[in-house]
């Protein structure tokens, strides 16, 4: 976790310059249960901080995936369709959604570093 | 020599000499025979040693062999166990066999005898493309058409045979008179495209059902078309979206709170709407600071359902309906929780413009599984002219079809409904009456309540207040120990209970939703507090038993994974 950034939709960031890996933390893998499916964003498809731009299906729900940061999706992990599991065994490594071009860096400033989105679970769990 | 007496004559000395001569003989003689003796003992042990010897290695042979025998047993119980399973596996497959499958090893069944009158070639009449060459439905003989329904129903867990305690979903009893008069020859055996002067009765019941309905909501017309809840919501939103349309007005999004059944947004979201959620606030009511903060002149809609899926009241609702109208949009009832409102209040009195209801929840008819149902539309002034038709309108005694709302979006599916249901509908409400419906509503009320006091010390209650017809309590605790609401509903199964709703509303963690009906007895919801009470002191000791569970159920637990990632949904023939 460490190094990561966190949305207060349960997104983690992980910034590489001016790329953005997105993936959802383990909490809210924990809260989903199973993922069974997620569909995935188009390859070039562009999207605004906040709006949603996965969906992921559990046994219990199907619940949407929001945007950290705006940007455009340069590459989306594939290997989910098959392997939906991921994001419960490995949401930080193997269970990344989709990686983005950032459009404005300073979005990330209304993002949570690790100690601070720890916090904030806890906070949401009681 | 100090035993002689050297003074003793040398006669007697030798005397003495010779008689001890003679005793050490004697002793000598004894020695030898008990020597011998001996030797014969030892000679006894060595055979008895051999024999012995003998006896162990004839032991150890037997024991070798007795072990051999038993690897030989042990792998032919192993064997045993095997066959006995594949058989148990290949009964219960048999058991489970589609009856497409099991009329494939059969003779064709002939129940129709070959006509007395001349027949004539169908070739002669139809086209060619109309007509099959063969037609693959199942050809049983009658005892194995029995057989096979007798063993289905069996494993059926219906409300006639169980407590059903399955939220938002209201499975009341059906009372069987509902099921005999719908049967009744006049509404069978009639072909919904008779002319309507011979279905003067079967239009009377839709006209008069309309009636009820219109006093029962507060609305002012319906359609009985919609066949479900989430049809009856479809139909009410391309009403919504064409009204709009019609008077040129813009209006893109549709307001929904965050405790809502999951059809409402769905329905929106297939009418090409844009979804807002409103959120709850602390008493699980919609915030109405959050509310007016999203309303706008985009504002097409907003759906609600009152009680809400928390079992609660939304107080507020007048003004909810105000702040909605003002922006000119339509609120929108879905009617899945009427059954606690029956004659106290109803949705035209809080301002609601345009509701769908379930007969089959609220007014008593089998449902679950996938029908029939009906979800029939009802609306306030404003959108009459949009209804689907056609409606059944009266002159002059007369009963017909009525085409007139101009604006209509149409049909939504054949002919006029699930009509066989909606004669049940009518049957229970003329049979329970004005006061009858109100003693439903409340009864529904009082046994929710009941549960929530008796269980909130064991289940956390997140919305601790007096709740409507169904209470949701959160399994965290339970979690924490070890058991998740998934779990504690399935070994509910083995206590002989349906499993209440779970994980939903998805505003409450480990949601147990519990709607126990009016229609069920004190000592029943006792025997359910009792057996929830019981499992969870299970938890500290079985946790493993309640994981496995259910244990008694046709079908035991389900991989949840497995079956929604690879469903098995073919119909394919096995035992091959």
């Amino acid at each position: 976790m460490k190094g990561l950034l966190f949305s207060n939709s349960h997104e983690w960031v992980k910034i590489d310059h001016d790329i953005a890996t997105v993936g959802i933390s383990d909490y809210a893998q924990s809260q989903l249960g199973d993922v069974v499916f997620i569909e995935l964003p188009q390859e070039g498809s562009s999207f605004d901080k906040n709006s949603q731009f996965a969906t992921i299906e559990s046994t219990k729900t199907a619940s949407e995936v929001y945007m950290p940061l705006s940007g455009e999706v340069i590459k989306v992990n594939s290997e989910l369709t098959n392997n939906p599991q991921w994001i419960n065994n490995d949401p930080y490594d193997k269970g990344w959604i989709v990686k983005l071009k950032i459009k404005n860096i300073s979005e990330t400033e209304s993002l949570m570093k690790d100690d601070a989105y720890k916090d904030f679970v806890e906070k949401e769990a009681h | 020599m100090d035993d002689y007496d050297i003074k003793e004559p040398l006669e007697d000395r030798l005397q003495k000499i010779r008689l001890e001569e003679e005793h050490i003989k004697e002793q000598r003689r004894i020695l030898q025979l008990q020597e011998n003796s001996i030797k014969e003992e030892r000679q006894e042990l060595v055979s008895e040693q051999e024999m012995l010897d003998q006896v162990m290695e004839e032991f150890k042979k037997k024991e070798l062999l007795l072990k051999d025998r038993e690897k030989e047993l042990s792998l032919r119980q192993g064997l045993l166990d095997k066959r006995s399973k594949q058989a148990q596996s290949f009964k219960d497959r048999e058991d489970f066999r589609l009856i497409f499958e099991k009329s494939r090893d059969l003779h064709q069944a002939h129940y129709i005898d070959r006509p007395e009158v001349p027949s004539k070639d169908p070739n002669d009449f139809f086209a060619k493309n109309l007509l099959r060459s063969s037609l693959p439905i199942p050809t049983l003989g009658e005892l194995q058409v029995v057989r096979h329904f007798s063993l289905l129903s069996e494993r059926n867990f219906s409300v006639d045979s169980n407590f059903y305690p399955l939220g938002s979903c209201t499975m009341k009893y059906n009372p069987k008179i509902n099921d005999e008069l719908s049967d009744l020859s006049g509404f069978i055996d009639i072909h919904p495209l008779q002319c309507q002067q011979d279905v003067q009765g079967a239009l009377q019941v839709i006209f008069n059902l309309e009636q009820l309905l219109c006093r029962i909501t507060g609305l002012k017309r319906f359609s009985m078309q919609p066949s479900s809840g989430a049809q009856g919501e479809l139909c009410g939103m391309l009403m919504i979206k064409k009204f709009h349309q019609i008077s040129g007005k813009k209006k893109n999004t549709v307001i929904i709170p965050d405790s809502a059944h999951g059809t409402n947004p769905a329905t929106a979201a297939m009418c090409g709407f844009k979804i807002q959620i409103v959120k709850s606030n602390s008493k699980g009511l919609v915030d109405l600071d959050y509310l007016n903060s999203l309303v706008s002149e985009d504002t097409a809609a907003m759906m609600l359902t009152n009680p809400n899926t928390l079992g609660l009241f939304e107080e507020n609702i007048t003004e909810i309906a105000e702040i909605i109208h003002k922006k000119g949009g339509f609120l929108y009832y879905d009617g899945a929780n009427l059954n606690p409102l029956m004659g106290f209040t109803n949705p035209g009195l809080m301002g609601f413009d345009v509701a769908h209801f379930n007969l089959h929840k609220t007014f008593s008819t089998p449902h679950g599984c996938g029908g029939p149902g009906a979800g029939v539309i009802g609306v306030g002034e404003k959108l009459i002219d949009f209804l689907p038709v056609p409606l059944v309108g009266k002159k002059e005694n007369i009963f017909y079809f009525d085409y007139s709302p101009c604006n209509s979006i149409g049909r939504l599916r054949s002919f006029y409904g699930n009509f066989s249901i909606l004669v049940r509908a009518y049957a229970y409400i003329l049979r329970l009456g004005e006061r009858g419906l109100a003693r439903a509503a409340s009864n529904s009320v009082l046994n929710a309540n009941y549960i929530k006091e008796k269980l909130k010390k064991t289940f956390d209650l997140p919305y601790d207040k007096t709740c409507m017809h169904e209470v949701v309590f959160s399994c965290s605790r339970q979690r924490e120990r070890g058991a998740s609401a998934l779990d504690i509903a399935k070994r509910l199964i083995d206590y002989g209970i349906h499993p209440p709703t779970m994980y939903f509303p998805l505003i409450v963690k480990e949601a147990l939703m519990i709607e126990p009906t009016e229609t069920e007895s004190k000592q029943t919801l006792d025997y359910f507090i009792k057996s929830l009470e019981k499992i969870d002191r299970e938890i500290d000791q079985d946790l493993q038993n309640i994981k496995d569970s259910p244990h008694t159920s046709w079908v035991k637990r389900v991989d949840e994974v497995k079956a929604a990632r690879f469903p098995d949904l073919r119909c394919k023939i096995i035992g091959d």
